[in-house]
């Protein structure tokens, strides 16, 4: 057999082997092996066996997750579970200390063109001297390259953006003068023109308004029709099968993952919250100690 | 007391000695203006002042090296090599004790600054026990010696500059979103670690040309205040950072031609003094965020607001006595209208003053009464409108309790503007009575006696 040749074959033949099980068992499809490669480059994101670690602490054990094409992705677990981490981890933000993570079956500095981020909204400083129009127009900054001046179609992309979250009339204002709510919905449009295909979005409903949670819930079905995959960092347990349907419940490692209707129990719950919690707590302080 | 010809002579440059040496430090001024702006939104300001005090070491190891090796030790570019290298070398100090320990930057600063400048004071003694070391003049790192500067001073400050402005220039929005957000720049595929080096290689130059012209202890203010004081007239980087070249450019001209005049003035103190002069005058004036300026408009929206609080105070009594058919421009005793609200009776006056002035009531009568204008009447009504339509909103859409939206009305009603009232509106349309342009209030008016 081909993949049996070298060592870096056989960790792909193990790799795809956990592939083929997860879709065998989640999606009731057989897939052939021959067929793999392609099906792992229509995967909008794969972690295999993925570690992140602050200060000799692991945040996240041992992550493994596929995530399936077009749909819309809530992350939940308490705080301090990783989380952020794991997305940051995703975008190449965090150093890893095991693991390897796939944006369609390729790493992410390949495939970045197609990834959208909207990072939490208290992690800028909202008084920066910047205009509305100017923060949505950096999500243009990727494609441009280094040193290229934002072009006019840019800046008419970003205004397209910028209609689409209802922000059109705040374009020249100062960031400094949005509410909250409007902050987020300019992170949105920033990375509506991205125009990616995988979108990470972390804690986009945190401390919003309920009109601008109404719109962005709309925003992430319109992104979901066009077959869009939404990763989403969520904390709000009430309204996770009403919003996502796939859910990740995460806890330092993945308690469990699927669909939500599948995953999102009574049963997990207390086993992401529950008394579990404290002995993984514990754990991690242990390996840091040693 | 220097003759008016000095003074102009001076001023414009007509002297080669000081023509060289106010250039020089105007092309300084400008080039850490440009680079402060910078430094100030990575909120790295403090970085600069590690990375000056730092270079004291280097400066004096190169002379002892240069010493050592022969040399008469007072070669300028290699002075300036040894004061960069420390410099960076103090900076990546602070950023591994950070990244390594948990000690926090403004510790770490504090640490490596005392720690380097402290070595730096001692190997400057030992230069001076040293036979051969004719250290004369190292000291002017400390202070800054602007009148010493010569031709080849100038040469390396244009270079500077020019890489400073270059780099600006090409990679101003690249060095905008490293200040702006660090982590979209990386999920971008950015190298943001290149960036930051650049640009605290940028800074290292700026600090290190900048030595001879004000001193080690002094260029920190020169990198900061600039791009301090230009915040405040500006909210747009690309004019924020002209600003502050340019402010960094004119002190740097007005403080080197006064230390002209009076030979005991250090350059660097008077320059100094001159930024910190314009960084004050911006913040008591400036037209963006300047103190006075908000105050005013905190003044502003107080009167507003008490406008808005007298007309529908006094809406409201007509809306309580009036009989059920047709609404009735009556006089309401001041008193009345005092009971309203917990406002003094000297800002109810000032009030009352203002909205006579605008035509909004009726001149107050002998015993104090009040009345509404057509025009008041009008503008009362639309206010009392809002007003109810946005407590109408928030019981509507935000659970909130029906007793606490008066107060939390009260504030936001007067930031709204006119579109957000239309939708609430439309939103609202059915609250509002029929035929009745002002709904009725959510909860029960407890009217004054």
């Amino acid at each position: 057999m081909l993949w049996a040749e070298s060592p870096r074959a056989f960790v792909r033949k193990d790799f795809f082997g956990i592939f083929s099980l997860e879709m065998n068992t989640r999606n009731k499809v057989i897939i052939k092996e021959k067929d793999l490669e392609l099906d792992l480059s229509l995967q909008p994101l794969t972690i295999r066996d993925l570690t992140v670690s602050y200060n000799r602490k692991p945040v996240i054990w041992d992550i493994d997750l596929s995530i399936p094409k077009g749909y819309l992705v809530g992350i939940v677990g308490p705080n301090g579970a990783g989380k952020s981490t794991l997305i940051k981890a995703c975008l190449d933000l965090v150093p890893r200390t095991s693991g390897e993570v796939m944006i369609y079956g390729k790493t992410y500095h390949k495939e970045r063109r197609r990834v959208g981020y909207v990072p939490q909204r208290e992690s800028v400083d909202w008084d920066f001297p910047v205009s509305v129009l100017d923060v949505v127009a950096m999500g243009t900054y990727g494609r441009l390259g280094w040193m290229r001046r934002v072009s006019k179609r840019s800046k008419a992309l970003s205004m397209e953006a910028l209609d689409r979250v209802g922000l059109v009339d705040y374009a020249n204002r100062q960031i400094s003068q949005l509410s909250g709510g409007q902050q987020q919905r300019t992170f949105l449009a920033r990375a509506l023109v991205q125009d990616a295909d995988i979108y990470f979005m972390d804690e986009p409903f945190s401390s919003v308004d309920a009109a601008t949670e109404r719109a962005i819930v709309q925003l992430l079905k319109d992104l979901k029709k066009l077959g869009k995959t939404v990763i989403v960092v969520h904390h709000d347990l009430s309204t996770v099968s009403q919003y996502f349907d796939w859910t990740v419940l995460l806890n330092m490692r993945v308690v469990s993952a699927g669909p939500t209707e599948e995953v999102f129990n009574q049963d997990n719950l207390r086993r992401t919250y529950g008394g579990k919690l404290t002995l993984l707590t514990q754990a991690a302080n242990e390996i840091a100690r040693n | 007391m220097p003759e008016l010809a000095d003074i102009w002579n001076v001023l414009f440059l007509h002297d080669y000695n000081t023509r060289l040496v106010v250039l020089s430090t105007m092309l300084l001024g400008c080039a850490c203006g440009l680079m402060g702006g910078f430094l100030l939104l990575r909120k790295r300001s403090l970085m600069g002042d590690t990375l000056s005090h730092a270079t004291l070491p280097g400066v004096a190891l190169a002379f002892m090296l240069a010493v050592a090796l022969g040399g008469d030790g007072k070669s300028l570019h290699f002075l300036l090599s040894g004061a960069a290298i420390t410099g960076l070398l103090g900076c990546w100090a602070v950023l591994f004790i950070r990244n390594n320990t948990r000690i926090k930057d403004d510790a770490a600063m504090g640490i490596v600054l005392s720690v380097s400048f402290g070595t730096g004071v001692a190997l400057l003694g030992l230069i001076q026990n040293m036979p051969e070391g004719s250290s004369a003049g190292l000291e002017s790192f400390i202070y800054g010696k602007t009148a010493s500067m010569v031709l080849s001073d100038f040469r390396i400050l244009l270079l500077v500059t020019l890489c400073v402005l270059v780099c600006t220039l090409l990679l101003f929005k690249e060095f905008r979103l490293l200040c702006f957000d660090e982590g979209f720049a990386g999920a971008l595929g950015w190298r943001v670690r290149y960036l930051d080096v650049l640009l605290l290689a940028l800074v290292t130059a700026v600090t290190v040309t900048g030595l001879q012209a004000v001193g080690l202890i002094l260029i920190i203010s020169f990198l900061i205040s600039p791009a301090a004081a230009a915040r405040f007239w500006t909210n747009q980087l690309d004019r924020l950072l002209l600003l502050s070249a340019l402010i960094g450019g004119v002190s740097a001209w007005l403080g080197a031609s006064l230390s002209a005049f009076f030979p005991r003035l250090p350059a660097g103190a008077v320059i100094v003094l001159v930024a910190t002069t314009f960084f004050i005058v911006s913040m008591l004036v400036g037209s963006e965020r300047g103190l006075l300026i908000r105050h005013l408009r905190l003044k502003q929206l107080k009167i507003r607001m008490g406008r808005q609080h007298l007309l529908r105070a006094l809406y409201e009594i007509l809306e309580g006595i009036r009989p059920e058919g047709d609404f009735v421009l009556r006089a309401v005793p001041l008193i009345q209208i005092r009971g309203r609200r917990t406002w003094t009776d000297s800002h109810l006056r000032a009030y009352i003053r203002r909205a006579c002035k605008e035509g909004l009531i009726e001149t107050p009568t002998f015993d104090g009464s009040i009345r509404l204008t057509k025009i008041g009447l009008e503008e009362a009504a639309l206010m009392t409108r809002n007003h109810r339509l946005w407590e109408l909103y928030l019981i509507e859409y935000a659970d909130v309790a029906t007793s606490r939206v008066d107060r939390d009305a009260d504030r936001v009603e007067h930031v709204l503007g006119e579109e957000i009232v239309k939708s609430l509106e439309s939103k609202l349309q059915t609250y509002q009575s029929a035929g009745s342009l002002v709904p009725n209030s959510p909860h029960p008016i407890v009217l004054g006696d």
